[in-house]
C-alpha cells in the first residue's frame, strides 16, 4: 500500500496547484523511497529515467523555425488567409484540421501535426481570425477558448486516427503483450476495430465544433448588441 | 549511422544557447535563474549519455529547486512590432507557409526514405528511432530554408527561441518529468497494487461489469500514469483476459483494441499527460492549465460510453 504513496502526492499536488515540476519530483522519490531503494540508488533510479526519456523533449527543436516565422508575420499571414473565405467560422476551420488530422494519421502519418508546428503558429490563428471576420475584434476570454480548442482538436483527432494504422505504437504495444501471455492477434484486426471509435469519435466533436460556433455567435452577437 | 544521440547534441546546443541570451537579457528579473535551468537542461542533452545516472538526477533536482523555489521569469516580449510583422505578412504572403511546411513534409518523407537505407552497409540512421531523428533533421531543413529565404540577423532564430521557451517556462520539461515518474511507478511495481485494489473491491460477476471495469478501469488508471501504454499491460492481465477472455468468453481483439482507445480517453482527461494537455496551454499563453483537458472532458466522456457500448455489443459475440 505504501507504494500508492507517489499517487496520493501527485493527485494532492495537482488538487492544490503545486508547482508540477516539484510535485511529480517529490511524488517520484517518496515512491522510489516507499518501495524499498536508498536515497541515492532512488537519485540514480530517478537521473536513469530522466536520461531515458529525452526523446519527448526533442519536439521543441521546432522552437527556433517557428519564432523566426512568427517574427516574420506567419500568424498574421495565417489571419488574412481566413480572412479571405467568407464561408469559415472557428467550427468549420477546426473541422477541417480535424479531419486532415485525423486521416493522415490513419495513414501513419502522425508527424503532419502538434501542438508548437501547428496549432500555434497556423491553426489557433485561423480558428481565432475566422471568428473575428465574423464579429469584429474578440475579447481575450473567447481567444482563449478558442485556443483551447484548437489545442484539443490536435489531441482528440490523432488519437482516435492512429489506431486504424497498423504500425502504429499502441497496436504494436497490444500484439507484444499478448504475445508473452501466449495470445495471437492479427495487427490488421485489432486495427478494424479501432474504426468503430474513430466514426464516434469523428461525429461526436463535429457535433460539438457546430455547438462551438453556435455559442460563439450567441455570446458575440451579444456583445455588438451591447456595444452599440 | 545517425542516432539519437546527434539530436540530442543539437537540442543541447538550443538549451545552451537559450541559457546564454537569458545571462545577457536585463529585462528579465530572473534571468540568471532562467540561465542555470536552461544551462542544466543543456548539460543532460550534451553529456547525459556520459554522465552517471546519480549526478543526472541530482541536476534533474537542481532544476526542480530553481523552477519550483527560484521561479523562471521572460525578458522582454515581441522582437518586432505588430506593425512590423503586418508588413513583413503582406511582404512575404503565403511563401510564409513553406519553411512551416516543411518540418511535417521532411519528416514523414524521412520516415520512408531512411528506412532500410545504407551507407557502405551501416544503416544511415538508427533504425528503432527513425521517426524521432527524421523530425530532429526536419527542424534544421526547416531553419535552414527560413534563414535563406528570409535573411534575418544569424542571432535571430536562438532569440526566437528563447522568446518562444521561456512564454513555455518550466512546463517543456514536465512531459520528460512524469515519463521518468512513470518508470519509477514500474520499479515499484504501483500498477499491480492498483489492479489488486480493483479486483478486490469490485463485484466482477457478470459479463456487463466485467466490461465496465475494464474500460473504465482503463481510463483512470491512463489518468494516474498520464499514459494508456502504462495501463494496458496492467488493467489487462488484471481484468481484461481473466475475467473477459477466460471466464466469459469474450473476444481478445476487440477487448485489446477497444481497450486501449478507452485509456485513450483518459489521456484527454488528466494534467499528467503533460504534453498533450499542459504544454499547449503555456504555447498558446492560456492563464489555466487546465483549460484544454476541460475543452476535451465532454467528448472524452462520450466516447468513453461508446467505448464501453461497443466492446459490450461485440466482444461476447463470435
Amino acid at each position: 500500500m505504501l507504494t500508492l504513496i507517489g499517487i496520493l502526492i501527485v493527485v494532492a499536488g495537482f488538487a492544490a496547484r503545486l508547482n508540477p515540476l516539484l510535485v511529480v519530483t517529490v511524488a517520484g522519490l517518496a515512491t522510489g523511497l516507499a518501495s524499498g531503494l536508498g536515497p541515492i540508488e532512488v537519485v540514480t533510479a530517478f537521473g536513469k529515467a530522466f536520461t531515458e526519456s529525452r526523446y519527448v523533449a526533442i519536439v521543441w527543436l521546432v522552437l527556433p523555425v517557428i519564432g523566426l516565422l512568427e517574427r516574420a508575420g506567419l500568424k498574421e499571414r495565417a489571419r488574412t488567409v481566413i480572412a479571405g473565405i467568407p464561408a469559415a467560422t472557428t467550427g468549420r476551420v477546426l473541422a477541417i484540421y480535424f479531419a486532415v488530422r485525423q486521416i493522415s494519421a490513419a495513414l501513419g502519418l502522425i508527424s503532419l501535426g502538434g501542438h508548437a508546428q501547428m496549432v500555434r503558429p497556423l491553426v489557433a490563428p485561423m480558428a481565432e481570425g475566422a471568428a473575428e471576420n465574423q464579429y469584429g475584434p474578440l475579447p481575450l476570454a473567447i481567444r482563449r477558448r478558442i485556443r483551447a480548442h484548437s489545442a484539443a482538436v490536435d489531441n482528440i483527432a490523432v488519437f482516435f486516427g492512429e489506431d486504424i494504422f497498423i504500425a502504429i505504437g499502441s497496436i504494436l504495444l497490444i500484439k507484444g503483450f499478448l504475445e508473452q501471455n501466449g495470445i495471437r492477434v492479427e495487427p490488421a484486426q485489432l486495427a478494424l476495430w479501432a474504426i468503430p471509435t474513430a466514426i464516434a469519435a469523428w461525429v461526436i466533436h463535429n457535433v460539438r465544433l457546430v455547438l462551438l460556433d453556435r455559442s460563439l455567435r450567441r455570446d458575440l452577437m451579444a456583445k455588438t448588441k451591447g456595444d452599440a | 549511422m545517425i542516432t539519437l544521440e546527434h539530436v540530442y547534441w543539437i537540442m543541447g546546443l538550443l538549451s545552451g544557447g537559450v541559457a546564454i541570451v537569458n545571462v545577457r537579457d536585463r529585462s528579465n528579473p530572473k534571468r540568471y535563474n532562467n540561465a542555470a535551468f536552461w544551462g542544466l537542461y543543456a548539460i543532460t542533452f550534451l553529456v547525459g549519455s556520459r554522465l552517471p545516472h546519480f549526478a543526472t538526477g541530482c541536476i534533474v533536482i537542481a532544476m526542480v529547486l530553481v523552477a519550483s523555489i527560484g521561479k523562471l521569469g521572460q525578458g522582454a516580449g515581441e522582437s518586432q512590432t505588430a506593425q512590423q510583422r503586418d508588413a513583413s505578412a503582406a511582404r512575404w504572403g503565403n511563401r510564409l507557409f513553406i519553411p512551416a511546411l516543411t518540418i511535417p513534409a521532411v519528416t514523414v518523407l524521412g520516415t520512408f526514405l531512411f528506412k532500410g537505407a545504407t551507407l557502405n552497409g551501416v544503416p544511415l540512421v538508427d533504425q528503432k528511432q527513425i521517426t524521432s531523428i527524421s523530425l530532429g533533421i526536419a527542424t534544421v531543413v526547416a531553419l535552414i530554408v527560413a534563414m535563406i529565404m528570409l535573411r534575418p540577423p544569424l542571432s535571430a532564430p536562438i532569440h526566437e527561441a528563447r522568446r518562444l521557451w521561456d512564454s513555455v517556462g518550466w512546463a517543456a520539461v514536465l512531459p520528460q518529468m512524469l515519463a521518468s515518474l512513470g518508470a519509477l511507478f514500474a520499479v515499484a511495481g504501483v500498477g499491480k497494487v492498483v489492479a489488486g485494489l480493483a479486483e478486490r473491491w469490485i463485484p466482477l460477476d457478470s459479463p456487463f461489469v466485467a466490461v465496465v471495469t475494464y474500460t473504465v478501469g482503463m481510463a483512470l488508471f491512463t489518468m494516474i500514469m498520464g499514459n494508456a501504454f502504462a495501463a494496458f499491460p496492467v488493467m489487462t492481465a488484471g481484468i481484461g483476459l481473466p475475467l473477459i477472455m477466460t471466464r466469459f468468453g469474450g473476444n481478445v481483439t476487440i477487448m485489446a483494441a477497444v481497450g486501449m482507445l478507452s485509456g485513450f480517453c483518459g489521456t484527454l482527461m488528466t494534467p499528467m499527460a503533460a504534453n498533450y494537455n499542459i504544454v499547449p496551454t503555456a504555447l498558446l499563453e492560456l492563464p489555466d492549465e487546465y483549460a484544454v483537458i476541460k475543452a476535451q472532458i465532454p467528448t472524452a466522456l462520450l466516447l468513453l460510453t461508446v467505448n464501453t457500448l461497443i466492446m459490450y455489443s461485440f466482444v461476447y459475440r463470435h
